[in-house]
């Protein structure tokens, strides 16, 4: 069994704020921290379509396209909606769980484009960690490493 | 060799987490529909299956590819032009299904090991033997509907190795046979690939629960504590005379610890991990369960017993996440 050394978030900091805030500080934030580990990947069959994360926990709505040059805010209509909990995200992001494990216990869900979510997942999936870690800030990928090895 | 571990590849990061977690092979499937997991995004290009290749023969392992759809006969040429490429890249065998493809390959790559799929159906060893009279299969992956005894009866009576599923997703006993997607989407998995088409999938939140539709048809609805499972027609609750459940199958996962001495010892060759489309994650968590198993079983057969983190291990994973022995055990016939 996995043991679970990530934090668990404190309540509903951001449930209040509208969600344009955040977006645009998440679009901005992973464009700099995370684009240039994501810029390899074939986002052309995705152009133009909207996503938005929802972290159950924080009440936090993100939302965002995808561009050629990174993440842009978009506040349309999502094509696909992904919500969990900020702990479930930080797990699947260390690809310390499998996504349709979190989806058959209901810990995960996506709504919209199905088709869209398995491209994304797929597409995500098949990066190789190695790669992503070496092109992070370094303080980033120390605390990415940590949280991989449980 | 007895007992080979064989685990599913959706991706390169999946097949390195598989070899590095102890799989002695590992099988995949080009990135169109000449395999039974047809996903968007998933699977290999040529210079990924190279890739994933070298990594394998560098350690000592295996790569199976699996081309185990029904070739239709407009684009005939895609499933001729997978094996040449299967031949040339150098994978050690082809999982083929349909008997012309069979035939085009022992003619044009006599040196190709060929390996019977799951999808040809083949449940008694007159049928595996046929296979192997004609076509020179080397083994033969047996659907899940079998007994063991009847597994057993099958493996004394052919010189073709014999693959068992021994864990992962449960097919509805007529592999290789299903239209049951086709009745709602059009299209079958023996010839597009997929059981529910992503695309002809929906998923809703509603007030009575969340719902799965395959094409508008409601195949499900889990209220707030339920499990879900995938959005498939077999796997579906459906309302037979007057009472709503699973009319067809249970969503539940095939899991067969409890048997391996009895595997062992009747010879199966391999045992096969399903989950081509599931993430690197569940390979490497499942690869590493299943290893640890065959060894300590390889090592007392009689003593041999799962251990209890093992299962709650595989539970966790698995489809309803529940399990069962499926058909291999089963007092009737």
């Amino acid at each position: 069994m996995l043991t679970l050394a990530v934090p668990t978030f404190p309540s509903r900091l951001f449930s209040r704020l509208p969600s344009a805030p955040p977006s645009l500080a998440f679009s901005l934030a992973a464009n700099h921290l995370l684009w240039p580990a994501l810029q390899t990947l074939d986002w052309e069959p995705l152009a133009g379509r909207r996503y938005a994360i929802r972290v159950k926990d924080l009440g936090l709505s993100l939302r965002f396209t995808v561009g050629p040059r990174g993440f842009v805010l978009d506040n349309g209509i999502p094509d696909l909606t992904i919500s969990a909990t900020a702990r479930d995200f930080l797990l699947l992001l260390a690809r310390r769980e499998d996504p349709d494990t979190l989806f058959f216990s209901r810990r995960l869900v996506s709504e919209g484009d199905t088709e869209l979510g398995l491209i994304v997942k797929n597409l995500l999936d098949a990066l190789d960690p190695d790669a992503v870690l070496s092109r992070l800030p370094a303080p980033l990928a120390r605390a990415a490493r940590r949280l991989m090895a449980g | 060799m007895p007992l080979d571990l064989i685990c599913p590849a959706g991706s390169l990061v999946s097949l390195k987490a598989a070899i590095d977690h102890g799989a002695d092979a590992v099988y995949m499937g080009f990135r169109d529909n000449t395999n039974a997991r047809a996903f968007p995004g998933l699977n290999f290009d040529e210079a990924q299956a190279a890739e994933g290749l070298r990594y394998a023969h560098d350690r000592g392992r295996k790569v199976l590819l699996a081309l185990n759809t029904y070739p239709q006969p407009d684009t005939w040429a895609r499933w001729t032009d997978a094996v040449d490429r299967a031949a040339k890249l150098g994978m050690d065998a082809v999982i083929l299904a349909d008997a012309g493809l069979m035939r085009y390959a022992t003619r044009r790559h006599p040196q190709l090991r060929l390996h019977l799929s799951v999808q040809g159906s083949a449940t008694s060893y007159e049928a595996v033997n046929f296979y192997r009279e004609h076509f020179g299969i080397q083994r033969a992956v047996l659907p899940r509907v079998l007994s063991l005894p009847q597994v057993e009866n099958v493996v004394q009576h052919t010189d073709v190795e014999i693959e068992l599923f021994g864990f992962g997703g449960l097919c509805v006993m007529v592999e290789g046979r299903c239209l049951l997607s086709s009745y709602c989407t059009g299209e079958s998995p023996n010839s597009a690939g997929v059981c529910s088409p992503a695309k002809a999938v929906q998923w809703t939140d509603t007030p009575a629960g969340l719902e799965s539709r395959l094409n508008g048809v409601l195949l499900d609805r889990y209220g707030r504590h339920e499990k879900a499972g995938y959005p498939t027609l077999c796997k579906g609750r459906f309302e037979v005379g007057g009472d709503t459940y699973y009319a067809i199958e249970e969503p539940t996962s095939l899991n067969t610890l409890d048997l391996l001495p009895e595997m062992l010892k009747m010879g199966v060759a391999a045992i096969k991990i399903e989950g081509r489309q599931r993430s690197p994650a569940y390979v490497a968590q499942v690869t590493k369960v299943w290893r640890a198993a065959i060894d300590a079983v390889k090592k007392n057969a009689d003593g041999f017993k799962p251990a209890p983190a093992w299962q709650a291990e595989l539970n966790k994973l698995s489809e309803g996440q529940s399990h069962t022995l499926g058909a291999y055990y089963r007092p009737w016939k």
